[in-house]
């Protein structure tokens, strides 16, 4: 049985790695992230896209999926990870010249992706889904 | 002077670009789109179909949604190989990956095109 008070005093050991992912890193996985969940969902919304275009009868059924609350849950969120996706690839296309790349500026750009996907898809959803 | 002489399946390079052409081609016509979709406004059955109807829409829509389907592939390649180690496991997402994008792709056209 190892002794109660040595025990006491081994080090603890927190994982603080969350709190250093970089803002640019952060930008970065949601990118993957976004891009993974809107394929997970592109069937969906090319099902969505047939039933708005084949009859009145099934557009009317593709309002009632898009006026549901967790139909619009749902689209709420695959409006953010376009929209994210988009300003995020914005960003990593000017990278790819290198424009942008020095810390400050990478920071800066950074903050601004997750705010205006953010700002974005507030404006859009208040204009489309409510 | 190094030669350095590539070797391998030259893949990676074609698919940098594919993926970056690909987004450019959607950046743009989610811009495109966003358009038009403000001019027809408001959108009902009528005014929807009437969007979609034009020619120049449905090929724009075809090209958005193929290079939709070619970025998911080189993307969702890329998750695989990251997180998928098993290789039985990583080709059988490949594979099924794949079997979806082109029945997407073959899918689109249909509803692009029906009458």
């Amino acid at each position: 049985m190892p002794d109660a008070a040595l025990k006491k005093k081994r080090p603890l050991w927190y994982n603080l790695s969350p709190l250093n992912l970089p803002i640019a890193g952060l930008v970065s996985i949601l990118h993957r992230i976004s891009g993974l969940l809107l394929f997970l969902f592109v069937v969906w919304l090319l099902y969505l896209l047939d039933a708005s275009l084949a009859s009145p009868e099934r557009f009317d059924a593709f309002k009632r999926v898009v006026g549901h609350p967790f139909g619009r849950l749902v689209l709420l969120g695959l409006l953010w990870a376009f929209l994210h996706h988009l300003c995020a690839g914005i960003r990593f296309l000017f990278l790819d010249v290198h424009k942008g790349v020095d810390l400050a500026t990478a920071r800066l750009t950074s903050g601004l992706v997750l705010a205006v996907s953010l700002a974005l898809t507030i404006i859009l959803a208040s204009g489309l889904l409510w | 002077m190094v030669k350095r002489v590539v070797v391998g399946a030259h893949y990676g390079v074609r698919d940098w670009l594919v993926q970056r052409v690909s987004a450019v081609v959607m950046a743009l016509y989610t811009v495109i789109f966003a358009g038009a979709f403000a001019a027809a406004r408001p959108i009902d059955f009528a005014t929807w179909k009437a969007l979609f109807s034009q020619g120049w829409m449905r090929v724009a829509t075809l090209l958005f949604f193929l290079s939709l389907f070619l970025h998911a592939w080189v993307g969702m390649r890329d998750i695989v190989m990251d997180y998928i180690k098993p290789a039985g496991l990583r080709l059988a997402l490949h594979v099924l990956v794949i079997l979806v994008l082109i029945g997407c792709a073959g899918w689109t056209f249909t509803i692009l095109w029906r009458a």
